[in-house]
């Protein structure tokens, strides 16, 4: 045993991890996520501090929770844009909208285009495209859109891309106001469809009271992203990335299909994205172009280089702490913009790579400032 | 990753080039006949701007030889390199590959047509290890799509070796079949591992390409070149920064490499080591090509004596 302790010390946490038997990882992974699932029931002093409800003003928990847990497959999606491919993607929000425009366009009765389905095929005034059928619509859509963005634009390196995909978010948000024929416009859609499940007490399973069912529900849909993720990395896909995040032209000449990757990248970031939309835009049961400003495309960004782009429980963590710490400390609300400018500003000095940086990045930028501190003495 | 050990590692000075690889799982298939044209350049012209890079090149590499390529700094080398596996369209001029006209081509989809190289300046991928980087090599034949990769949709009826040895895993193994995601990983795995063997630098296979001493990264992208089985391999000045004795270890690891069955191009500054090495060479200066012939032709041409009198002769 003391073998063993003595082995590990000196070893850094991901380290330490990754030495680890596989039966201790799963117990631990297992303890984690059931820990994860009980959260919204936390109710044992002094854990219950980080509740969010404590005073009147507070928000409720549960909800808080969905936020998070949404705002994390954001930044699992977004990981693999700019942390694995090295994309600098700023106009995720873009897609995140597309989500959840998509699920109310098809899925209310509200939506004009469900009403002139309705009129063209003599339907119901209460018939809607089926929840069901909205999510691969959804994803659909958030793909095409990906793929149709990435395709021209991919070519273009670093700046360019970062200013396009900028544009590509406004330009969703200020379509959905201004076409009020399709989308009613800034006055937005109401009667989003939510999942289907037994309703009880004459309220759909999943209503706006019981937020654990729906942080429950994103949180499964997170379990299994972060799973088909750690997939992605630990294959030819994920190698590919970081050879191309290396030395594009070296991977090219190794057979590597730079632009495919990257449109598959862009893709996947797409897809995750609207599906984040979706769910948000479903709890919310309502959705206007208001909710999707363009600084919450920096915010994403911030997520996930703040936690540490390259690693998803860096993004993961990102998401969290700026999801959480902000709605934790609502009572502090005059200060919250400058809160979180002092905190960009200070990981982006005190640590660059991001707070859980994945080792190869962190190394990455040592290497960078190393390269500036040699031009800073040649000069 | 591995269990693989670091204890038996050499030190930087002394390295020792043993070939312990099984060659049989690194060997390739070559489908025409030896001594066929496989590479030509056909009146080659490439300029940048006002530079004339290559200057009407003409010449060809036939399959099963090494040949040399040799020239003062600045002849156009290394352009030729770049034109061939598709960095630099050339402004005029043909360059074929196995009879199909590859100017202007992708890189990457010529080097999946059978084309690598290495680089004059050394380019691994930093952040990888010695492994990985000879890995992503491999994944240039490999096949699995980012939809296998996720839903491991494509199965493989395994044979018997490929078989888990457990009970349970065994079973479903035997009824699923095995992904060929998962396969190819394992071969991947296998493959890279022998031809770090096979270029001598297995025994730090699981460091950071950065951290690899100099003569381990000059092996290291021969072996990532190889693991992409190109039927022509280009090595741009593979024993630049090498002292006398290790350069002829090179030497004979380009034969061996030869042996496997691959082409080989090889760029080299030092007159007497190339002329110990290759089948035949082509000489160039100034962008044009100013001999070509056997190694002994090419050291009593007048023209290449010239060119390299008051050369000096820094072989680096
Ligand atoms: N990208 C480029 N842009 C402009 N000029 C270039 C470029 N690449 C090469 N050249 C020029 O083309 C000529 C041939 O260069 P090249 O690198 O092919 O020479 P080389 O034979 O490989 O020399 P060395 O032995 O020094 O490696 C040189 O004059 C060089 O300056
Ligand atoms: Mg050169």
């Amino acid at each position: 045993m003391s073998q063993i302790t003595d082995a590990y010390r000196g070893l850094k946490l991901g380290e330490r991890w990754d030495h680890a038997p596989k039966p201790v990882r799963w117990f631990v992974m297992l303890l984690v996520v059931a820990f994860a699932f009980y959260l919204p029931y936390l109710n044992i002093l002094p854990f219950a501090y980080i509740r969010t409800d404590l005073t009147s003003s507070g928000s409720d928990w549960a909800s808080v929770l969905f936020l998070i847990v949404v705002y994390m497959i954001v930044a699992v999606g977004l990981n693999v844009v700019i942390g694995l491919a090295g994309l600098l993607d700023l106009g995720y929000v873009g897609f995140y909208a597309l989500g959840a425009y998509s699920i109310a366009l098809f899925g209310s009765t509200n939506s004009p285009v469900v009403e002139a389905m309705q009129s063209k095929f003599g339907l119901s005034e209460e018939w809607a495209v089926p929840f069901v059928v909205c999510i691969p619509i959804a994803i659909t859509m958030s793909l095409i859109a990906g793929v149709f963005l990435g395709a021209p634009t991919l070519r273009l390196r670093g700046d360019y891309l970062a200013i396009v995909t900028l544009g590509f978010g406004e330009i969703i948000r200020i379509t959905a106001r201004n076409l009020d024929g399709v989308t009613n416009g800034a006055a937005g859609i109401t009667q989003v469809p939510v999942p289907p499940g037994p309703e009880s007490d004459g309220r759909a399973f999943f209503n706006t009271i019981d937020a654990e069912r729906w942080y429950w529900l994103a949180l499964a849909i997170l379990i299994l992203i972060i799973f088909l993720a750690r997939r992605l990395e630990n294959s030819r896909v994920g190698r590919a990335w970081l050879a191309i995040r290396e030395d594009e032209d070296a991977a090219s000449v190794m057979g590597v299909a730079g632009f495919k990757f990257k449109l598959w990248a862009f893709a996947i970031g797409a897809t995750l994205g609207g599906l984040a939309g979706l769910l948000f835009g479903s709890k919310q049961q309502y959705v206007e172009p208001n909710a999707f400003m363009v600084q919450l495309s920096f915010l994403f960004v911030a997520m996930v280089v703040i936690g540490g782009s390259g690693n998803i429980y860096g993004a993961l963590t990102g998401a969290f702490l700026l999801t959480y710490l902000p709605e934790r400390f609502r009572d502090l609300v005059d200060w919250r913009p400058f809160a979180f400018g002092v905190a960009l500003v200070l990981v982006m000095i005190l640590r660059p790579q991001g707070l859980v940086p994945s080792r190869r990045r962190a190394r990455e930028f040592d290497d960078r400032r190393e390269e500036a501190k040699e031009a800073a003495a040649d000069v | 990753m591995s269990e693989q050990t670091h204890a038996e590692s050499s030190t930087d000075t002394d390295v020792v080039l043993e070939d312990t690889s099984n060659h049989d799982q690194i060997a390739i298939e070559t489908s025409g006949e030896v001594g066929e044209v496989l590479l030509e350049l056909d009146h080659v012209t490439l300029r940048f701007g006002g530079v004339v890079a290559l200057n009407d090149v003409n010449f060809q590499i036939r399959r099963g030889e090494i040949l040399g390529l040799i020239g003062p700094n600045g002849a156009g080398k290394t352009t030729a390199f770049n034109a061939m596996t598709g960095v630099y369209t050339p402004t005029e001029g043909a360059i074929r590959f196995k009879g199909k006209e590859i100017a202007g081509i992708k890189p990457h989809t010529i080097n999946h047509l059978g084309i690598a190289r290495t680089f004059q300046n050394i380019r691994l991928f930093p952040e990888m290890s010695a492994m990985e980087n000879v890995m992503v090599g491999c994944d240039a034949r490999h096949k699995t799509s980012v939809v296998g990769v996720l839903f491991r949709t494509y199965r493989v009826r395994p044979s018997e070796e490929e078989l888990p040895e457990s009970g349970i895993r065994r079973s479903l193994a035997k009824v699923f079949g095995i992904s060929r995601h998962t396969l190819e990983e394992r071969a991947g795995r296998r493959r890279s591992m022998e031809l770090l063997r096979f270029v001598g630098i297995a025994d730090r296979a699981h460091e950071l390409a950065r951290n690899l001493p100099y003569g381990y990264q000059r092996r290291l992208e021969i072996a990532r070149a190889l693991a992409t089985e190109p039927e022509l391999i280009c090595l741009d000045e593979p024993a630049a920064g090498f002292n006398p004795a290790e350069k002829e270890d090179l030497m004979g690891l380009i034969r061996r490499i030869r042996d496997l069955g691959h082409t080989v191009l090889v760029i080299e500054h030092d007159m007497k080591l190339v002329l110990g090495v290759t089948d035949r060479i082509v000489v160039l200066e100034f962008g044009q090509k100013i001999a070509e012939g056997s190694p002994e032709e090419v050291a009593r041409n007048p023209k290449v004596i010239a060119a390299y009198l008051g050369e000096p002769d820094d072989a680096a």
